[in-house]
């Protein structure tokens, strides 16, 4: 097992480098540069009017005018170092500004993944638990649905109709539960979507087993065969989407924090990118990054727990085994 | 201020009601502005939201009037030498920053210094101070500025919140630090509270402040206890939040959701931002630009008071190469109006002929400019378009990126370009235009640069405007400047917010603002 986690730890280094390499060859390659952007006033500003000499040295102090495999090696030794830099916009640490808006963003995260949860695994089961089969289209409709629908209008219209028209939550800012409501929910909607998908059709198959069958027979209720025997099986398939739904959780911050007014990743990542401020898009996407690598070890580690069978194909002696099997399951 | 905004009716209008009753102190006022820069240090940023936080921070030592005159702030008088290099500022007694030291020729030198040392971290202040050979305290309230060259801008520039002044340890401090407002020290009605990066900004009001400029409607203190200003980046949530009262004024309405703050409990007031309006700059160096008559049938085809319907309500047709706010802009209406049958007869002179496809076409060619933009400007763009094309002229709309676009303006590489920038002296034209500086239209030196540097040397009003009158005259009549549309400002408030109103760069004070219990 330790062999397992310390081979897994060595891809998880080469998957950040290779991010950080790409990000940093695609963010060169754009014809502007940062510090133009900043002294346009980025977004909402006018035009720059500043003398080339000093915008010549600006650009020396930020390191920007030198060869770029110099500028990579540079900036890798101290992103090694665990130095990730200011940020061009502000001259602010990356990490202070990342640490700032990350406990929003994951509060936001978590708060849409529970809601998530309630809606999908409630949708999933109760499609699979009803009899009637108009009901049953209804229900299995709503996942689809979910996927369609854009985050953005999902948002504007909760905020329309909750804090514009109907006043009961406020549209703006971070502070507090009743903020995090809307935010939630919206964000919530696809994720759950893809909950719902997933294990209503893990549910489906895991009925139609023979095992099902067996436990019929042996005089199981409905419920328990549902809840325990079913609903272990199916939640394998479910197991191996969590990287999408992390992923969905990332992406859609941007959009939900946008609408919302709030602080967090997300955000951070609009205005890095609009601004170009390499520092800090480098360390946003080493983050997101190490929150894939990491979710998808810890689903990987989570299948011999959920499903004792997965564990029994190969340890202990044949630990090569376990990563194929491991690894094959989670792609 | 009331009888300068009066005066000043071609450039406010105003619904609701924005002023009147006995000003009531305290209360929080919640303003929401549309993108954080990451920063609220007034010497370091360019961009108007942040510009409009920074503004309450600091002091100049003049204050402009909505009328462009300069008036006494922290300085109470000047002298500025004939040649327009030299200018002594005498200060007013009792003013402190708000650690407590007092603002005072060395605070004056500090800064000055400060901002030049910040270079082109401070991308409009060392615009202003380009030149600056340093200053002399020779008392403690006697600052003396000298330039190398003819800067009579500098006077404007010192009414700037990007030349207002910091406390002496402010100026020396980390530049980050003074973005985030922790080290950030001014002597304005207000100070920094809280600064949270991309979401909110509370000011506090100083206790003590009593040295508001000439023009403000009292002396004392602030009214308000504090201002919070969210950042609210989507532009119907920043609708729905004045219309619910989630906040309490913005600048940030769009122009299709201004009329439903007109009376119904809200009030709106415009101002347009003096400086450049936005333009086409032509780039001369493209042989089809390098024909002037080109360049003016391009501008005689823009049909001017139909784009002014487009952006705010109460926008009037831009009347020269600066924005009718600008001091001393002249009025050069006659050369902007539409000309089609003109545009088409020079157009025919050049050689340009007419196709199947109603372009125009020369050596096989076709006459197609594109013209690269960044700014939420599309439909005025889309409208100019149309109306080039009645004349025959193929304009392409192409809308980048603010990255994509300054590199396309730094390369060189572009057929027109699409701006606007605001400055309240007309200088600014200087900045832009001449083959000194920026050279927006790679053109050759012509009369037009002589105009521009001896405007620049002028301390005299009357002689200097008359310099900027002929420049404008030449700007637009030569068609290196085709001025489409001026950019205002939009204040949208609810009605209990009383007296928030437009300095002379059309940016907002809050020293006077007050909140109706």
């Amino acid at each position: 097992m330790t062999g397992y986690v310390t081979r897994r730890l060595g891809q998880a280094v080469v998957v950040l480098w290779a991010a950080y390499t790409v990000t940093f060859v695609v963010l060169y390659l754009l014809p502007s540069d940062p510090v133009e952007i900043m002294l346009a006033g980025g977004q909402g500003g006018e035009q720059s009017t500043v003398d080339p000499a000093q915008v010549a040295a600006l650009r020396h102090e930020y390191g920007l005018d030198e060869p770029l495999p110099v500028q990579y090696v540079h900036a890798l030794w101290r992103t090694l170092h665990l130095d990730f830099g200011r940020s061009i916009q502000n001259g602010a640490p990356v990490t202070s500004l990342i640490g700032d808006a990350l406990p929003q963003t994951a509060v936001l995260a978590a708060s849409a993944l529970a809601v998530a949860l309630v809606l999908g695994v409630g949708i999933a089961f109760l499609s699979t638990w009803v009899r009637r089969s108009w009901v049953r289209t209804l229900l299995l409709a709503l996942p689809p649905l979910g996927v369609s629908l854009p985050t953005f209008w999902v948002g504007l219209l909760l905020v329309q109709v909750f804090s514009f028209r109907i006043p009961v939550f406020p549209a703006l800012g971070n502070q507090g539960f009743a903020t995090l409501v809307l935010p939630s929910v919206t964000l919530a909607v696809p994720v759950s979507a893809s909950i719902a998908q997933v294990l209503a059709r893990g549910l489906r198959t895991a009925l139609a087993e023979p095992y099902v069958e067996t436990a019929r027979a042996k005089g199981a209720s409905r419920a328990r065969v549902h809840l325990r025997h079913a609903f272990r099986n199916a939640t394998i398939p479910a197991l191996t989407i969590v990287g999408v739904i992390v992923g969905n959780l990332l992406a859609g911050a941007v959009v939900v924090e946008t609408v919302f007014s709030r602080v967090g990743i997300g955000r951070l990542t609009v205005t890095a990118v609009n601004g170009q401020d390499i520092p800090l898009v480098q360390g946003l996407v080493l983050l997101a990054a190490a929150v894939f690598v990491a979710t998808n070890l810890v689903v990987d580690l989570l299948y011999p727990v959920v499903d004792p069978r997965i564990r029994v194909v190969g340890v202990p002696r044949r630990p090569r085994a376990v990563t194929r099997t491991l690894v094959g399951s989670a792609s | 201020m009331l009888t300068a905004l009066t005066a000043c009716s071609g450039g406010t209008s105003r619904a609701g009601d924005a002023e009147g009753g006995t000003p009531v102190r305290g209360g929080n006022l919640k303003f929401a502005i549309s993108v954080d820069s990451g920063c609220i240090d007034p010497q370091q940023v360019g961009n108007n939201d942040a510009l409009n936080i920074g503004r309450q921070l600091v002091d100049s030592l003049t204050v402009q009037d909505l009328d462009g005159r300069i008036q006494p702030w922290l300085a109470q008088s000047w002298e500025v030498s004939p040649d327009a290099r030299t200018f002594t500022f005498h200060l007013r007694d009792g003013a402190t920053f708000s650690d407590g030291s007092p603002v005072d020729a060395a605070a004056v030198k500090a800064n000055l210094d400060g901002i030049v040392a910040l270079g082109a971290k401070a991308s409009l202040g060392s615009t202003y101070l380009q030149g600056y050979t340093g200053t002399q305290a020779p008392d403690v309230r006697t600052a003396v500025v000298t330039f190398a060259q003819p800067s009579a801008q500098f006077l404007q520039a010192t009414s700037t919140m990007s030349l207002g002044l910091l406390s002496v340890p402010t100026t020396s401090a980390d530049p980050a630090t003074r973005c985030e407002g922790t080290t950030l020290v001014g002597s304005g009605p207000f100070t920094v509270g809280s600064y949270a990066n991309g979401s909110k900004t509370v000011l506090e009001r100083r206790a003590g402040y009593d040295w508001a400029p000439t023009g403000a409607k009292h002396q004392g203190e602030a009214y308000l206890d504090t201002i919070t200003y969210e950042v609210v980046p989507e532009a119907s949530v920043r609708t729905g939040s004045l219309q619910s009262q989630q906040i309490d004024a913005t600048t940030g309405i769009a122009s299709q959701d201004l009329p439903q703050f007109d009376g119904n409990g809200f009030w709106t007031q415009r101002r347009a931002n003096p400086g450049i309006p936005y333009n086409f700059f032509p780039n001369e160096s493209r042989p089809v630009f390098s024909d002037e008559r080109v360049r003016q049938a391009f501008s005689k085809a823009v049909d001017r008071t139909t784009l002014a319907s487009i952006l705010n309500p109460g926008d009037v047709a831009v009347t020269s190469a600066l924005s009718a706010s600008t001091p001393s802009a002249p009025d050069d209406s006659a050369d902007l109006a539409l000309d089609v049958a003109g545009a088409n007869r020079l157009l025919d002179e050049a050689g340009w002929v007419k196709g199947a496809d109603g372009i125009r076409a020369k050596d096989g060619k076709e006459l197609t400019v594109t013209v690269t933009f960044w700014q939420p400007t599309t439909a005025v763009l889309e409208l100019v378009q149309q109306q080039e094309r009645a004349v025959g002229i193929d304009l392409q709309l192409k809308q980048g990126t603010t990255a994509e676009t300054t590199a396309l303006q730094n390369s060189g590489d572009y057929d027109v370009l699409f701006y606007n920038l605001t400055r309240s002296d007309p200088d600014v034209l200087r900045t832009i235009f001449s083959t000194e500086t920026r050279n927006v239209n790679h053109r050759a030196h012509s009369q037009v640069d002589d105009l521009l540097t001896q405007q620049a040397a002028t301390t005299d009003p009357a002689a200097r405007a008359q310099l900027v009158a002929q420049a404008s005259q030449l700007l637009v009549e030569e068609a290196h400047s085709i001025p489409l549309i001026e950019l205002s400002t939009v204040i949208a408030a609810n009605d209990d917010v009383r007296d928030l109103q437009f300095e002379g760069s059309s940016r907002l004070w809050f020293h006077d603002a007050w909140k109706q219990a």
